[in-house]
């Protein structure tokens, strides 16, 4: 099975660039699925004790395990759950859009 | 080749001669004979197709939504409460681009049972994305069979089709049907050759999720696809008259260049509506018939043409829209729309009662006497 689609990404400008049904073109990566998030969080680097708790909870998984952990904003939908496990309280959230 | 044949017995060799790769079907009167005859032709090795066997016709939609992603050409055929199970997976044929063609036997929807014809069925359909035509004869279920399929697959296109024909009236009834010859069908409908299709060595994701930045473009590009059909159905009805020696189009127009009063109907009703017209022109009323095939993509542009010279207009549904009015009497109407010729809305045959020559022929004695109005049920008990 080729991989060929992994890293094509697609620009999609207006109808005429779509094909006529929901078919993938490049691979599901450039398929961004945070658009309605309303809420980011976001991690404080001083309070972090790298437990990873939000990388393990985090639903999408959009929180990788890195020192510190990062978040992926192309999926991350807002949902807050690793706000609300972070025993530190170094995840806070921030209102999108302001 | 002609052949005396039953409009069940015509769908059924008409999806044979369009070589169709897959058939899911599940039986339901009247549309039962359909299935049985497919299952013969593919056991008996006459057609090159997967017969795949199905506990309802949900599954049997799903099963050709499949196989036509793959790439594969593929039938079905249902009626009534079988169409009804099946509209979950009519939208996702039409939203997925699968030119599927479904050859639905007009039947009313219980309660009471009734196996009789009613449009009521398929009307249900109507927002879909499906084009939706309807049948006079059998050899018109035969023919349109074949141009469904090269309609639906042209790249601009990629449409499924409802094919409509009235339960007994022609499912059960015995027409000649010229069969013609399979070379000339074959050089006619070039095999199914899909840009996007399922497949392993070039993996892609189908009817994924889409969001609000997409999803309405989408739809756009469906309405942009039955605009385009009205173009296509006209293109490819005059191929098939230069092919076959039989023309089609959006509409059919009887009798109507000097026609004062012209009627407009479909199905089998248009049938009997032309005798009607050809004995009421003997008697010099100046009648004619406007025959709608295609209910999607609606031709309003052709129906506008034909229909402004008229003097007044009648419009026979067999179909009512509960609270409202016969469901193509409100086509034709908004169509019409600014022009100020009285329509009349007629309503009959519901459940498979008859309409007969003597009804369509009293449909145009009551517009010589009466004011126009939106819903006169004709022959009901009152």
């Amino acid at each position: 099975m080729s991989d060929k689609k992994e890293n094509e990404t697609v620009d999609i400008k207006s109808a005429n660039d779509m094909p006529p049904m929901p078919v993938s073109l490049g691979s599901m990566r450039t398929n961004k699925t945070a658009s309605w998030r309303s809420i980011r969080p976001i991690i404080i680097e001083e309070k972090c004790k790298l437990c990873m708790i939000c990388w393990k909870y985090c639903p999408e998984p959009a929180i990788f395990p890195t020192a510190p952990p990062t978040i992926d904003y192309d999926y991350c939908k807002g949902c807050g759950i690793c706000i609300e496990e972070c025993p530190f309280d170094a995840i806070i959230s921030e209102k999108e859009g302001k | 080749m002609k052949k005396v044949l039953t409009g069940n017995f015509a769908a059924a060799y008409g999806a044979a001669a369009a070589r169709v790769k897959v058939i899911a079907a599940y039986p339901i009167t009247p549309q039962t004979t359909i299935v049985e005859i497919m299952s013969e032709i593919v056991a008996d090795g006459l057609l090159d197709a997967d017969f795949v066997k199905v506990e309802s016709e949900h599954s049997a939609l799903a099963a050709c939504i499949g196989a036509q992603a793959t790439g594969a050409r593929t039938f079905t055929a249902t009626s009534a409460q079988g169409l009804a199970l099946m509209h979950e997976m009519i939208h996702w044929a039409a939203r997925d681009r699968l030119p599927i063609v479904l050859a639905n036997v007009n039947r009313a929807l219980a309660p009471g049972w009734s196996i009789w014809a009613d449009v009521t069925d398929s009307i249900a359909q109507r927002d879909t994305g499906w084009m939706q035509m309807y049948c006079e004869n059998n050899q018109e279920v035969f023919d349109t069979i074949l141009m469904a399929y090269k309609i639906g697959e042209n790249e601009n296109v990629l449409l499924p089709t409802l094919i409509n024909l009235d339960a007994f009236f022609l499912s059960h009834t015995s027409q000649v049907v010229d069969m013609y010859d399979q070379d000339t069908i074959d050089s006619f409908l070039p095999p199914y050759r899909p840009k996007f299709k399922l497949d392993v060595n070039d993996p892609r994701a189908f009817g994924a999720l889409t969001s609000p930045e997409h999803y309405y473009e989408f739809s756009y590009k469906i309405q942009m696809a039955h605009q385009k059909a009205k173009e296509v159905i006209t293109e490819v009805g005059k191929e098939f008259g230069r092919t076959f020696g039989r023309e089609y189009g959006l509409t059919e127009s009887y009798r109507c260049d000097d026609a004062e009063i012209v009627l407009v109907t479909y199905g089998t009703i248009a049938g009997t509506a032309k005798d009607a017209v050809d004995r009421m022109r003997e008697k010099g009323i100046d009648v004619g018939l406007l025959k709608i095939r295609y209910f999607r993509p609606f031709p309003e542009e052709e129906v506008c043409q034909i229909l402004k010279h008229a003097k007044k207009i009648g419009v026979i549904d067999r179909a009512v829209s509960f609270g409202h009015e016969g469901p193509f009497f409100s086509e034709i109407k908004a169509a019409m729309y600014g022009s100020n010729i009285p329509l009349y809305g007629f309503v009959a045959g519901l459940g498979g009662r008859d309409v007969s020559i003597a009804d369509i022929e009293s449909v145009v004695n009551y517009m010589g006497n009466n004011e126009s109005s939106n819903l006169i049920w004709i022959g009901v008990k009152k």
